[in-house]
């Protein structure tokens, strides 16, 4: 599929002489396919977002995934965009942008105006993990109710406590039921010693 | 008079047809339990596959699957619950008219299943809705949905038409809706509807 699109190095050095100013790094991937991503600030992610596209040698019109990603230890939420092309038939480009942190400033701005495809995929990342997409155009919960609350998918999401019933409970679940319903879950005492 | 059954066996082999009220009332019911059109996940799938030429649900008396709660006696949960569906399926539940019956198909509708720890997914419909039958399987064939079918159909042939044990819909005047859940900020509110479900007691004692 990658038929010769520019590594991200380039595509990074070309944005960088596009945008002067602009925040926009090479994440390393330390996986063995060693696919760096472009991290791109929320100031200019749209504009970004719309050179891609358009540039004549990247002609990125496609985006086939959207995911959220829960960072604790920094501090800060991440939308990874997976781009590629149709016309050109390469790709894939992973495209990241990260939040001020996980409690208010969790804006960044929407790429449903540049791609289309991402309008339901931003509704996911912002159901589960809270990313308020600024410019999507219908931002609603999609897989939980309105009601809800919470971010399901965030790292320090805490369940209702419904496990009071596992007859079978083994590790991950085991656990829970113990924390949430010590009286229940307790185990059972040693077998006496048979009197006969 | 008392009659035992296998008096009953000695007449009808001499040509006498011997029953009573409640026998031709509950034999009537349950060969023609016509189930909702209904279905939730891959379950449905066998359940469609159950009620086709293959398996014939019909030799049951079961293949009339209607399209509207009001017309129909069974109620087959057949799929993940999850908590954004749950009212919307005890809402379904209260608009059919008693009696009514439920079967739990599938591992999932009995407890979440593989799913249950999914944020979104109800750990049994029997939290809400009482269960009749419990048809374990992931997804069950539609053999074990024929079987489930049966045992409920002996279940509705063994209820007496009066006295204590008299089915929901003999009893009391009380009212046969359920309460519905809402949409709570964290979970459905109420989370299980007590009346129905309470966690069974741990099987063996806690430690002292």
């Amino acid at each position: 599929m990658n038929r010769a699109m520019e590594t991200p190095e380039q595509i990074r050095d070309r944005l960088l002489a596009r945008f002067p100013g602009a925040e926009i790094s090479l994440v390393p991937n330390p996986a063995p396919g060693a696919q760096p991503s472009l991290c791109v600030g929320a100031a200019h992610l749209r504009e970004a977002a719309v050179f891609l596209r358009d540039d004549d040698a990247l002609r990125l019109d496609y985006c086939s995934n959207v995911t959220g990603i829960d960072w604790p230890k920094p501090g800060h939420l991440e939308v990874v965009y997976h781009l590629y092309s149709m016309a050109l038939r390469h790709g894939p480009l992973v495209l990241r942008a990260r939040t001020g942190n996980r409690a208010d400033l969790v804006s960044l701005p929407s790429l449903t105006p540049v791609w289309r495809s991402c309008e339901f995929q931003e509704r996911e990342v912002f159901d589960l993990y809270g990313v308020v997409f600024e410019g999507h155009p219908d931002l609603r919960r999609l897989l939980m109710w309105d009601e809800f609350k919470d971010f399901p998918m965030r790292k320090d999401y805490v369940e209702p406590p419904d496990y009071e019933w596992e007859p079978t409970a083994h590790d991950a679940v085991a656990a829970k039921a113990a924390l949430q319903h010590p009286a229940a879950a307790a185990p059972s005492p040693a077998p006496s010693p048979e009197k006969t | 008079m008392e009659i035992t059954p296998e008096q009953k066996d000695e007449l009808r082999r001499h040509g006498i047809l011997l029953t009573s009220l409640e026998e031709l009332y509950n034999w009537g019911r349950s060969h023609s339990v016509w189930p909702l059109q209904f279905g939730l996940a891959c379950c449905a799938i066998e359940m469609i596959a159950t009620s086709m030429a293959r398996f014939d649900i019909a030799r049951f008396g079961s293949e009339v699957f209607r399209p509207s709660p009001r017309q129909a006696d069974l109620l087959i949960v057949s799929g993940t619950v999850t908590k954004k569906m749950a009212p919307q399926v005890v809402r379904l539940w209260n608009q059919m008219p008693e009696p009514k019956y439920c079967i739990a198909m599938g591992a999932c509708a009995i407890s979440g299943g593989p799913f249950k720890q999914g944020y979104n997914v109800l750990k049994g419909i029997d939290r809400y809705i009482p269960v009749d039958v419990y048809i374990p399987g992931c997804p069950p064939r539609p053999e074990a949905l024929l079987n489930g079918l049966i045992t409920l159909q002996a279940k509705i042939s063994g209820q007496s038409i009066s006295g204590p044990d008299a089915p929901r819909h003999l009893g009391s005047a009380d009212s046969c809706e359920y309460p519905v859940p809402e949409f709570g900020g964290h979970d459905l509110e109420p989370p299980k509807n007590p009346d129905v479900w309470q966690p069974p007691a741990p099987a063996r004692a806690p430690k002292p």
